[in-house]
């Protein structure tokens, strides 16, 4: 079998990994131009694929592995992530092209990133995606490490590639384990895995993949490398990126593995995902970096994304298939959504750090009014991020808490508890990212100028321009149509998990049960804009129009003078100032927050310090000790270097013994 | 009921709120003045004060931008939809397909979250200080709110508040769970409106504002829509308490109330203005003998709510398990 779809995306990776050699060897707009048209034309086919009912495909490749061809495939599940990755990626390709006349030393590896999430789409066997997903951590590395002139990005690299190392190692052991009878995925799934090698493969999973996508607890490479890296490529890696790692997750966990799992297998998929909810929407909150706290709800939103997953892959095991639809209906409606506002919301930060002169938030403020298109972009991002109806957010939220509501029928009280402390943190979640949300907005785009910089902020490009224009346009589809995305991942979820939405989203809205009332985004638009037209027509009829305007009243504080013409910056709240509270209530529980005051004797003229210091769990009780492993072990392997010769040809021998004993195990098993 | 009636109810209903919600906080406001033996103002000086700021030219901030203008506007809608989706005096009303829980609080959000940016867009301190404050108490609120749906979908099995208030009002029985679930909808609307002990909206110190610090730029026909959103809120919040935990007297869907009965409206009229001044006198008891809570107590009061919350649901898991029990 070999569809055309198939074979037009396959040549799409070639053309692809071809534009980034080219680009090598030229200017760099050939890069971004090549990618630009590459991934439209790719988002064309994955559409029509996916309307046309998503036909699985298979594409046998003469080269791979020795001795070995490579099996590309298609189907509703790849489909459906093609579709996000090519817009996302034709929106950053876009972007990219405004590149203020000094294009990235990195442009080669654009193409080839934007080749190698697709070659882990189609991948059709192990090798394939292992490759894949290799050349995509490479590739990113390359292009995360752009301003590698800077001590902070250096540092973000090597983390991030070290990071990338133990996804890719997990990976591989995963489909070893896997593939005990082939390594193309027909073979694998004729074979799922049982016992403790199915419990092995679930962990290596979520240490792996997951750690790609930003789970808790291998999520503190995310912030600094989405951070670090040019807008259009933290734009690609948030949107479509951790998107991919999300893919390989569903691939391998309710694919490969096979339905016959035991339920207890969602349970770590929620407690991840609820652990990277509630700490990436706390730390949201405490970042001051525009592009960290995106990062930071990244990590949010994947978290929401895997306890949906959970949910679907626990309901699969206990036979609840509508459940299953529905809290999988989540997850991919929440992918699609997430990774096309993210790209919105990352095109902004890019563009404010270029117009603005600083991603820093304290250097922020009053850029709604300087660079407006940025600035209304950002607005309906921060929507979404809040999840705020009709946005684009909420669709899927809504269903994501119908779907934690619906998963009490799991099991008994001991299951529902924990369901009920689930829906709980997640409530908290959603509710920290719109405070998040609102922080975001409220101290980098409205407010006064903090800086000069941002006084005299720039709007972006035409290039950006258009590519934020086209993205706002499909989030603000998708915020009042989510019942057509649910259509097209309707392929996926007969695939995934033999169920469907027949009878709970249409074109009006979605609902938890069939034919039963739900959230109506249309409904709620329209009485939103009824409500705003009578608002208008009333104050018409019966108030005074127009205003004037005249200085911030500010309880007294009166005009500021000439000198300031925005006033002193530091009289306005800033963005620490914003969520104090919030690290003085959570910061002990969720980051160990410790305040320090030292305040001097009266007299002493030194000055009065407050220190905060607060770390991200996983490094404190996770990279810490191991770190800690690490050097102890090295000093250990030090004596080695102070035996005598005839000890250390006495280990050798040992270590050889053992080695032939390990072997021979290996051989019995 | 056929789809006229349930217009001419929607038609009815909004009329009702929204000529209702300021004389809701007028009488809230007289019998608070007559427990502190104070005259106190007319019912409808609400109504009188909005009428006058309508026609008062508003000053706007210089430096702020579109957001701070049309936010008012903005939070009023989002809180007017939401107005519209929670069932006053009859269920069936045309917007009932559309009034799930979760998109209610979702409009809430929303006008909160774009009262809170204009805050913010003013640049001054009390604007920053109301708005972070706000939403901090909004990141405590939102489980409480989640729990209490929660229950509400366990028990009538739908988050749609037309389904699950004809399903209460069919008979559940006494349940434990529905009084956990009304303490903790009680503090979570005092919290939301932002009523003492959480924010005392006559407060006259700017420290100690919440809600009131972030509106202090506003004027005119500005601070008219926003105080009009306040009182809009607080009727609605009382609707829900009602329309959820007492739907006595509510005009039914189906049966006698099928076809226009004007005499079922009448009686779900009055049944709702009833609840809605003994809500009102239930208030305004509580807010005289409560003293102000410090911001930092606030947090204990919703966590308070929310194990409140989980405990009704714990419960309900409990006795349906000793009902699957039960031969």
């Amino acid at each position: 079998m070999s569809g055309p779809a198939l074979a037009v995306l396959a040549s799409a990776v070639g053309l692809l990994l071809a534009l980034g050699v080219a680009t090598a060897f030229s200017r760099a707009k050939v890069g971004f131009w090549g990618a630009l048209l590459v991934c439209g034309a790719g988002a064309v086919v994955a559409l029509v694929y996916l309307i046309g009912g998503a036909e699985p495909a298979m594409l046998t490749l003469p080269f791979g592995l020795a001795g070995q061809s490579t099996i590309l495939a298609l189907d509703g599940i790849s489909g459906l992530f093609v579709l996000l990755l090519m817009l996302s990626g034709t929106a950053a390709a876009a972007a990219s092209l405004d590149d203020h006349g000094h294009p990235p030393a990195t442009a080669p590896a654009f193409p080839v990133f934007l080749g190698a999430m697709l070659l882990t789409l189609l991948a059709g066997d192990a090798f394939a995606v292992v490759a894949g997903f290799e050349l995509m951590s490479l590739a990113s590395f390359v292009l995360v490490v752009t301003s590698h002139r800077e001590q902070s990005v250096r540092a973000a690299g090597v983390l991030y590639i070290g990071m990338a190392a133990i996804a890719g190692v997990c990976l591989i052991a995963a489909l070893a384990l896997l593939s005990a009878h082939g390594i193309s995925f027909a073979a694998i799934r004729a074979h799922p895995p049982e016992g403790w090698r199915a419990a092995v493969v679930l962990a290596l999973v979520l240490l792996g993949p997951g750690s790609k996508a930003g789970l808790a607890p291998l999520h503190v490479w995310l912030p600094p490398a989405h951070a670090s890296a040019p807008g259009p490529v933290s734009a690609l890696m948030s949107g479509a990126m951790t998107k991919i790692a999300v893919y390989v997750m569903i691939r391998l966990l309710f694919d490969l593995c096979g339905p016959a799992q035991p339920l207890w297998w969602g349970l770590p998929l929620l407690a991840m995902g609820l652990a990277s909810a509630v700490l990436g929407a706390f730390r949201a909150n405490v970042e001051t970096d525009v592009k960290a706290v995106l990062a930071c709800s990244t990590i949010e939103n994947i978290g929401l994304v895997t306890i949906g997953l959970g949910v679907a892959l626990a309901a699969r095991a206990a036979d609840l298939s509508a459940l299953a639809g529905l809290a999988l209906g989540a997850a991919l409606l929440h992918v699609i959504a997430h990774g096309l506002f993210k790209t919105l919301l990352f095109l902004c930060a890019g563009a404010i750090q270029y117009g603005a002169g600083s991603r820093l938030m304290g250097r922020l403020g009053g850029l709604l009014q300087r660079m407006p298109i940025t600035g209304c972009a950002m607005l309906l991002g921060g929507a979404c991020l809040a999840g705020l109806p009709p946005s684009a957010g909420f669709a899927s939220e809504w269903m994501l808490l119908q779907s934690v509501l619906g998963a009490v029928r799991l099991g008994g009280l001991g299951l529902q508890i924990v369901v009920c402390v689930l829906a709980a943190g997640l409530a908290l979640a959603i509710a920290l990212a719109g405070c998040a949300a609102v922080r975001l907005v409220g101290v980098a785009l409205l407010g006064r100028p903090r800086s000069a910089t941002a006084i005299a902020a720039v709007e972006a490009g035409p290039p950006v321009r258009w590519a934020m224009l086209g993205l706002a346009v499909m989030v603000g589809l998708i915020g009042l149509f989510p019942g057509a995305v649910l259509g097209l991942a309707a392929p996926a979820l007969r695939a995934l998990a033999d169920t469907n939405l027949a009878g709970r989203a249409d074109a009006l809205g979605v609902s938890a049960i069939a034919r039963a009332q739900g959230y109506v985004p249309l409904g709620v638009a329209l009485l939103l804009a009824i409500a705003a037209v009578g608002i208008m027509l009333v104050l018409r009829a019966r108030a005074i129009l127009g205003h004037r305007g005249g200085p911030a009243w500010d309880c007294g504080f009166g005009a500021p003078p000439d000198w300031l013409p925005f006033g002193d910056p530091l009289t306005q709240y800033s963005a620490g100032g914003f969520s104090q509270p919030l690290r003085r209530i959570l910061g002990p529980v969720l980051v160990s927050a410790t305040v320090s005051v030292d305040m001097p004797r009266p007299g002493d003229t030194r000055p009065a310090m407050l220190r905060e210091h607060s770390q991200d769990p996983a490094s404190q009780y996770l990279f810490a000790p191991i770190a800690a492993l690490r050097a102890h072990m090295s000093g250990l392997a030090d004596r080695m270097q102070f035996l005598t010769v005839r000890q250390i040809l006495s280990v050798m021998v040992t270590a050889l013994i053992l080695f032939l004993i390990f072997i021979a195990v290996l051989e019995q098993l | 009921m056929s789809s006229v009636a349930g217009l001419l109810a929607l038609l009815l209903h909004l009329a009702l709120v929204l000529a209702g919600a300021p004389l809701l906080l007028g009488l809230l406001r007289l019998i608070k003045a007559r427990m502190v033996g104070r005259a106190g103002p007319p019912v409808l000086q609400p109504w009188r004060d909005l009428l006058r700021l309508m026609r008062k030219q508003p000053v706007v901030a210089d430096g702020t931008s579109w957001l701070f203008r049309s936010a008012p506007a903005v939070a009023l809608a989002a809180t007017c939809t939401a107005a519209a989706l929670v069932p006053s005096f009859a269920l069936g009303m045309t917007t009932a397909p559309v009034g799930d829980l979760l998109v209610i609080g979702g409009l809430l959000a929303l006008g909160r979250a774009v009262l809170a940016l204009a805050a913010m867009d003013s640049g001054t301190a009390f604007g920053g200080i109301g708005a972070s404050r706000e939403m901090t108490f909004s990141v405590f609120a939102e489980p409480v709110f989640f729990l209490i749906v929660f229950t509400l979908a366990l028990i009538t099995g739908s988050t749609n508040l037309d389904t699950a208030s004809s399903v209460v009002n069919a008979g559940v029985g006494l349940r434990i769970s529905m009084a956990l679930g009304l303490v903790a909808t009680t503090t979570l609307a005092i919290a939301e409106c932002g009523r003492v002990p959480v924010d005392n909206p006559a407060s006259h110190l700017e420290l100690t504002m919440v809600h009131e610090a972030m509106v202090l730029e506003y004027s005119g026909r500005h601070l008219a829509m926003i105080e009009f959103t306040a009182a809009l809120k607080l009727l609605l919040w009382m609707s829900v308490i009602a329309v959820l935990f007492c739907p006595f007297g509510i005009a039914p869907h189906d049966g006698p109330g099928a076809t226009l009965a004007p005499w079922l409206w009448l009686l779900g009229i009055a049944a709702w203005a009833a609840k809605m001044v003994l809500l009102a006198v239930a208030l305004a008891v509580f807010e005289t003998i409560q003293a102000k809570m410090r911001v930092f107590r606030v947090p204990e009061l919703l966590g308070m709510a929310l194990l409140l919350g989980l405990l009704a649901v714990i419960f309900l898991f409990v006795s349906q398990g000793f009902a699957q029990g039960a031969p």
